[in-house]
């Protein structure tokens, strides 16, 4: 946004950050806020940036409220919800100029609080809930209900809105629902007799959030498992995947029982660590289930030697890796794309694997139930590279809609009959030139059975250790990988061959890129766009590549991880790219983009003016 | 060299099972191991266990992981699905298909290497998880593929090919299995089939996780003076406590035991075995003592044999789990989704 906006273009367009201690219950407040705005028909953005830690560290949370419907960080801050004395200096450094702190004043902090183009309100709010509530739990609670309270009057939330919302919470606990309720109107009072509410930024009511949800990219995802039919689930808990199998294990519980006996129709084994989860899920797809597992960068480096196997065996799996920032343990509730070249080569010796990209939870949702499709077609692992980003945050997303005439694509499995009329079953041999062989499963027919293994095998499921016997299966898995071209989803496009600059970009990367394309064009530059969705790269991919001079990959990874994959798998010219990188572990903003291009651009111009 | 089929040649006077199988049908492909490796005794005691029990061979999943050992999964019964996984993990692959159906009967074969060092972890979780699989080790003290080194199962003081002394303590995976919680242990020899084949019947049909720990030497790198895995070390300090002979659930129990003697179990498919305790004053059924009975006989260069520990009452894995009656591999795709209603239901909470 530019600068200078003025304050009537404030309305419905602008930045709360809340600053907290983690273990207050906070987030049940800013989720509220948030909510109350999504309720008033009005797009937001809500971003949580928390530490890896239980209580006692710095949390903050982000609020975007956008009328244009953004979904990317626009990496200004117009107001802070300043709650944790800590970090009280820092955060009064990044409010942008002419915004406003807020602060809880019953500990005045004239001193550290000094910033003229920052107006700072204080609200004595530990103070008003010591006067009301009793207990300490309490009082730390409700502290973060008042400032939502203050902040509904100053920013003009319904307060009725927060009022049903926070009755959808509590409804059945009256005495808690009383408390919180009076909470928000103190601070709703106190901030009317003591400010000149509204401020310039503000809400005002829009119809821009009907038809829409707001869901985390696990959650999706894990209803994209449901959906498919998956019914084994194995993981090992890591940050920031574990919420996915929690979402599955919640919505199994409630739409995966027998009717009759109340049994179970699906298995979830927490393992003892990434390699069993990986193992537990091949044994169950080479078994005929449909099974997965969520994990995150850590977790993929563990599963290397059994990715191999499967690749090799040919033996579906999903798995998610829910992508958080490394090398190593690195920083586990941070955000990054940094297992693009891990996950599409994982395993030694010739390995390439199918990757598929949502861009947020609604495409964690429908690419889950694909991956499933996917896996079984190809007879390969999939995997679904998210991130924290999109699977920990609350996105706004159009509500998910399931086409009952949906059938699982179980690939080519042999039934009972088919095996029946064969002379003999040969697992690893291409009969119909797409270079994926059919399959069996155990305990159907005895004429089906097969030695799987990862040791070399000729085309007929033998083992061997001859070159021409061990080249043929390896050169069809080559052949495999191209045909998996034709299934995987095709990159999606906004522009083609209009400009000579075009950007390249994927997941997480898209709401940014979307909102930088707009922000170029308002400055007289003009981009066509490819966000890739999948791995292996398709034609259409190498036709956009091939119809620009100029590239800008954007993503989230120091080592420009995307563009390296695209330089080996592409026909592309390697000078025509440029990276605009980002990996601070925060989600990217606009800007990024903006002044990535820009520079380049101009950079550009200098050189041509030299020459000339 | 398993690509070269044997010709399948049945005699008409060669005996059959319920099933109206021979023998034959039970086989595998050719070993590839060495010539009086113990394995192949191990291969043809499971091939006639399950001949006998007339079990369909598609009935019968095939599981291991890497060595000499895991090799043998493909020497027995090649009418059933066979899976050699990665090293150590088998229990991992076991605990996924047996997730997706708990129909077929599950037999994994392990070794030393691949059991107690680098698949540790796995053998102890799958025992904690109790599921339903008859696990073999054919336990020899080396690393056969890699030419001999020690395995963690080696004893202290016995004696590599080359005269290098072990100095490691071993592991002993009767004695980890017993504290790990293991519903059935057992211990056996590959020269002894009359002891191993019943112990492989009551194994399968166990309800739960099913140990047998079969001493079976390598001829190649462990069968010397001096190494206490070779055969006669082992023909000489293998000591049975409990003989266990199979009852199938028609057949009645016709042998005559002297009162206290023996003790039948019943299966939870109605078969039956039959413990006979060749020292009276040892119970089967009593965890601690088992473990005492067995690490004093160890601590005497002892190897204790037979049914060592049996607990049919501890539920298993699907049990535990609560799972289904039909095995989830088979339940149809429309039980499974909750449609466009569902979702609608699903979705008002994220509005």
């Amino acid at each position: 946004m530019p600068q200078s906006a003025e304050p009537q273009d404030r309305l419905n367009d602008f930045v709360i950050k809340l600053a907290n201690v983690n273990g207050t219950g906070s987030a049940s407040a800013n989720t509220l806020l948030m909510k109350s705005i999504f309720r008033m028909g009005v797009p937001v953005m809500g971003k949580n940036y928390f530490p890896s830690n239980i209580q006692g560290l710095p949390t903050w949370y982000e609020i975007r409220v956008t009328r244009e419907g953004y979904v990317a960080r626009s990496g200004r801050v117009d107001i802070m919800v300043a709650m944790n004395a800590e970090t009280y200096a820092k955060d009064l450094q990044e409010v942008s100029s002419g915004g406003y702190l807020l602060y809880d004043s019953t500990w005045p902090r004239p001193a550290l609080l000094k910033r003229e183009d920052v107006t700072i309100l204080g609200v004595p709010l530990a103070r008003l809930c010591n006067e009301t509530f009793q207990g300490v739990r309490a009082r730390i609670l409700l502290k973060n209900i008042m400032y939502a309270g203050v902040l509904a009057a100053l920013l003009d939330i319904d307060l009725d809105v927060m009022r049903t919302l926070l009755g959808e919470s509590y409804g059945s606990k009256k005495a808690l629902l009383d408390s919180n309720i009076y909470a928000l109107e103190i601070g709703h009072r106190y901030a009317k007799e003591h400010f000149n509410c509204p401020l310039p930024l503000r809400v005002t009511r829009m119809d821009k959030t009907s038809n829409h949800i707001m869901i985390d990219g696990n959650t999706a995802a894990a209803l994209g498992c449901l959906y498919a039919g998956a019914t084994v689930g194995v993981w090992y808990p890591i940050t920031p995947s574990t919420s996915l199998m929690d979402a599955f294990k919640g919505f199994c519980q409630k739409w995966r029982l027998d009717p009759e006996t109340g049994k179970r129709n699906y298995v979830i084994v927490q393992a003892e660590d990434e390699l069993a989860a990986i193992g537990a899920v091949l044994g169950a797809s080479w078994n005929g289930a449909r099974a997965f597992t969520p994990t995150s960068g850590p977790g993929i480096s563990l599963m290397n030697e059994f990715i191999g196997l499967a690749y090799y065996a040919e033996i579906p799996a999903v798995i998610f890796d829910v992508q958080r920032v490394g090398p190593s343990t690195g920083m586990p509730t941070r955000t990054q794309q940094c297992d693009i070249m891990l996950a599409a080569y994982a395993s030694h010796g010739d390995t390439r694997h199918v990757l598929l990209f949502p861009n947020s939870p609604e495409e964690c949702f429908y690419l889950s139930v694909q991956a499933f499709d996917l896996a079984e077609r190809l007879q390969t692992p999939v995997f679904v590279m998210s991130d924290l980003d999109i699977g920990m945050n609350d996105w706004m997303c159009p509500a998910l809609k399931w086409d009952d005439s949906y059938k699982p694509d179980r690939g080519k499995v042999l039934s009972k009959e088919q095996i029946e009329q064969l002379d003999k079953f040969y697992r690893y041999m291409d009969k119909d030139g797409d270079a994926i062989p059919y399959r069996t499963l155990p305990g159907v027919h005895p004429k089906g059975a097969y030695f799987t293994r990862g040791s070399g095998h000729t085309q007929y499921g033998g083992y061997t250790e001859d070159s021409t016997e061990y080249q043929i299966v390896l050169d069809r898995l080559k052949r495999k990988f191209d045909t998996a071209k034709r299934f995987v989803p095709p990159a999606v496009f906004e522009g083609r061959n209009s400009q000579p600059v075009g950007i390249v970009s994927f997941g997480s990367c898209d709401g940014a890129v979307r909102e930088a394309l707009d922000l170029l064009k308002r400055r007289g530059v003009h981009a066509d766009y490819m966000r890739i969705r999948a791995f292996p790269f398709g034609e259409d991919i190498e036709e956009f590549l091939a119809q620009h001079s100029l590239l800008f990959v954007v993503e989230q990874n120091r080592d420009a991880q995307l563009r390296s994959l695209i330089t080996l798998e592409t026909r592309v010219e390697k000078s025509k790219l440029r990276s605009i990188l980002h990996y601070s572990g925060f989600p990217m903003a606009s800007t990024v983009i903006v002044d990535g291009v820009l520079a380049e651009l101009d950079a550009k111009k200098k050189r041509v003016a030299v020459s000339v | 060299m398993s690509f070269i089929a044997k010709p399948k040649i049945a005699h008409p006077s060669l005996p059959k099972n319920a099933l109206g199988l021979t023998r034959r049908d039970y086989e595998g492909a050719m070993s590839t191991l060495c010539a009086g490796c113990g394995h192949d005794s191990v291969t043809a005691a499971i091939t006639e266990a399950v001949w006998e029990l007339s079990l369909r061979p598609e009935q019968l999943a095939k599981l291991s992981g890497i060595g000499c050992s895991s090799k043998t999964t493909a020497y027995f019964v090649s009418g059933g699905h066979g899976f050699n996984s990665v090293h150590g993990r088998m229990p991992s692959i076991a605990t996924g298909a047996i997730a997706a159906n708990k129909d077929l009967y599950y037999i994994g074969v392990s070794g030393d290497g691949d059991t107690l060092s680098i698949g540790f972890g796995q053998f102890a979780h799958a025992i904690r998880r109790n599921i339903n699989m008859l696990y073999m080790i054919e336990n020899n003290g080396v690393y056969g593929l890699t030419k001999g080194q020690f395995s963690a199962s080696a004893d202290i003081g016995s004696k590599a090919k080359r005269g290098e002394e072990n100095v490691q303590p071993p592991i002993d995976p009767v004695v980890a299995a017993l504290t790990l919680g293991a519903t059935f242990v057992a211990r056996s020899f590959s020269g002894d089939k009359e002891q191993l084949i019943p112990l492989i019947q009551a194994g399968l049909k166990h309800k739960g996780f099913a140990l047998i720990d079969v001493l079976s030497p390598c001829v190649t790198f462990n069968d010397h003076e001096g190494s206490t895995k070779s055969y006669s070390f082992v023909r000489d300090h293998y000591d049975e406590v409990v003989h266990t002979d199979f009852v199938a659930p028609a057949q009645e129990i016709t042998a005559q035991y002297a009162a206290g003697e023996a003790m039948p179990v019943t299966m939870h498919d109605g078969s039956r075995i039959l413990l006979r305790k060749l020292d009276p004053t040892y119970d089967p059924t009593r965890r601690g003592k088992a473990y005492n009975y067995l690490r004093d006989k160890l601590a005497q260069g002892e190897y204790v044999t037979g049914l060592i520990y049996i607990d049919e009452k501890s539920p298993e894995f699907h049990e535990v789990n609560g799972t289904t009656q039909v095995p989830i591999n088979q339940l149809p795709y429309e039980v499974l989704s909750p449609g466009s209603l569902g979702l609608g239901k699903i979705l008002s909470r994220y509005k």
